[in-house]
């Protein structure tokens, strides 16, 4: 194994939830308010994955007050505290930007897993 | 004056400090080893020849190898010297390596950059160029280089087209963000000249020396 693949290795996390687009996520995130931390949830639904190994990204999507909000969080940063699945979605694209344009209802992922 | 090592960009990857990420070049500093001590009574100053990177004897021309046989170093593809007072250098034959910086310290990294070949002034001097279109037939040129019968000449130095890249370059005042003397590599704050696999000097920073905790 080459160095810098083994310094990756170290970074990484090594628990973490299997999950794809259309998945919905609570990302616990650790927020520092002076010299307090406390855990602060954001939960929503996955809308796509990016990037490789450590550099590994996903945006999770959701409405707030009726306002859609999107938050991207690195896959391996430590300001992650847990990642919990929800509910899994069934898709079929690994990018769902569609859901942008939509709103109400049909921005509603209804088919779960029937598992 | 100190000591400085010869290493290898191995490439770039990032590591979390304090839950920020940090942009780290890693270099491999294994086994550089002392070859020669110089001294002030036998060649007029103090200094050390540093060697990195063991080369095959068959490789190197007699004079060479009996270079490195004198000083019981064994040959190395890459030999730096650097000026050190007599009381700090280390034995001829000493291998010394990662150790040799700690976390926190500023170091400088000297190291060629990248050949571009023979460019054009937009790449090799960031000119702005002209207008892509609206019937403009003019686009990564140089523009005008002169005035008219006054002054009569085109100046010096006036950027022109040529040779860009693979310059000698130095960049002062990195962070050491680790050293792992176990793995002989050490991971250096931001972006160092040339490509992966090229030989670069480190050393302690001329300017920075405080070590921050």
């Amino acid at each position: 194994m080459s160095i810098i693949a083994k310094i990756e290795k170290e970074q990484s996390k090594t628990t973490l939830p299997d999950f794809r687009a259309g998945d919905t996520l609570k990302v616990h995130t650790r927020v520092v308010e002076g010299d307090k931390e406390r855990i602060q949830i954001f939960q929503g639904i996955v809308i796509g994955r990016k990037g490789s190994g450590l550099n590994q990204a996903f945006t999770v999507r959701k409405i707030s007050y009726g306002e859609g909000v999107e938050r991207v969080f690195p896959l391996h940063t430590p300001k992650i505290s847990k990642i919990e699945v929800i509910r899994q979605g069934k898709v079929r694209r690994a990018r769902l930007h569609y859901l942008r344009s939509r709103k109400g209802k049909s921005a509603i992922l209804v088919k779960e897993l029937a598992d | 004056m100190s000591i400085g090592l010869i290493g290898k960009k191995l490439g770039m990857t990032q590591i979390y400090v304090n839950d920020a990420a940090i942009a780290v070049t890693v270099i491999d500093v294994k086994d550089n080893q002392v070859v020669q001590v110089k001294t002030a009574d036998k060649d007029g100053y103090s200094g050390v020849q540093i060697g990195y990177d063991d080369k095959k004897e068959s490789r190197l021309s007699k004079p060479a190898l009996g270079h490195f046989k004198k000083h019981s170093a064994s040959p190395k593809y890459a030999v730096q010297e650097f000026r050190a007072a007599e009381a700090d250098i280390p034995a001829s034959g000493t291998v010394l390596g990662a150790e040799r910086f700690e976390v926190g310290q500023y170091v400088d990294v000297i190291g060629v950059t990248k050949g571009r070949g023979f460019s054009g002034v937009l790449k090799r001097y960031n000119f702005k160029g002209q207008p892509a279109s609206h019937g403009s037939m003019m686009h990564r040129r140089t523009g005008s280089i002169g005035c008219r019968l006054t002054p009569g000449l085109v100046w010096k130095n006036q950027k022109m087209p040529g040779r860009h890249g693979f310059d000698q370059r130095t960049v002062q005042n990195l962070k050491v963000i680790q050293s792992r003397p176990e793995d002989g590599v050490l991971l250096i704050s931001g972006a160092i000249p040339g490509p992966n696999g090229a030989y670069v000097v480190v050393r302690p920073s001329k300017k920075k020396s405080v070590v921050k905790k």
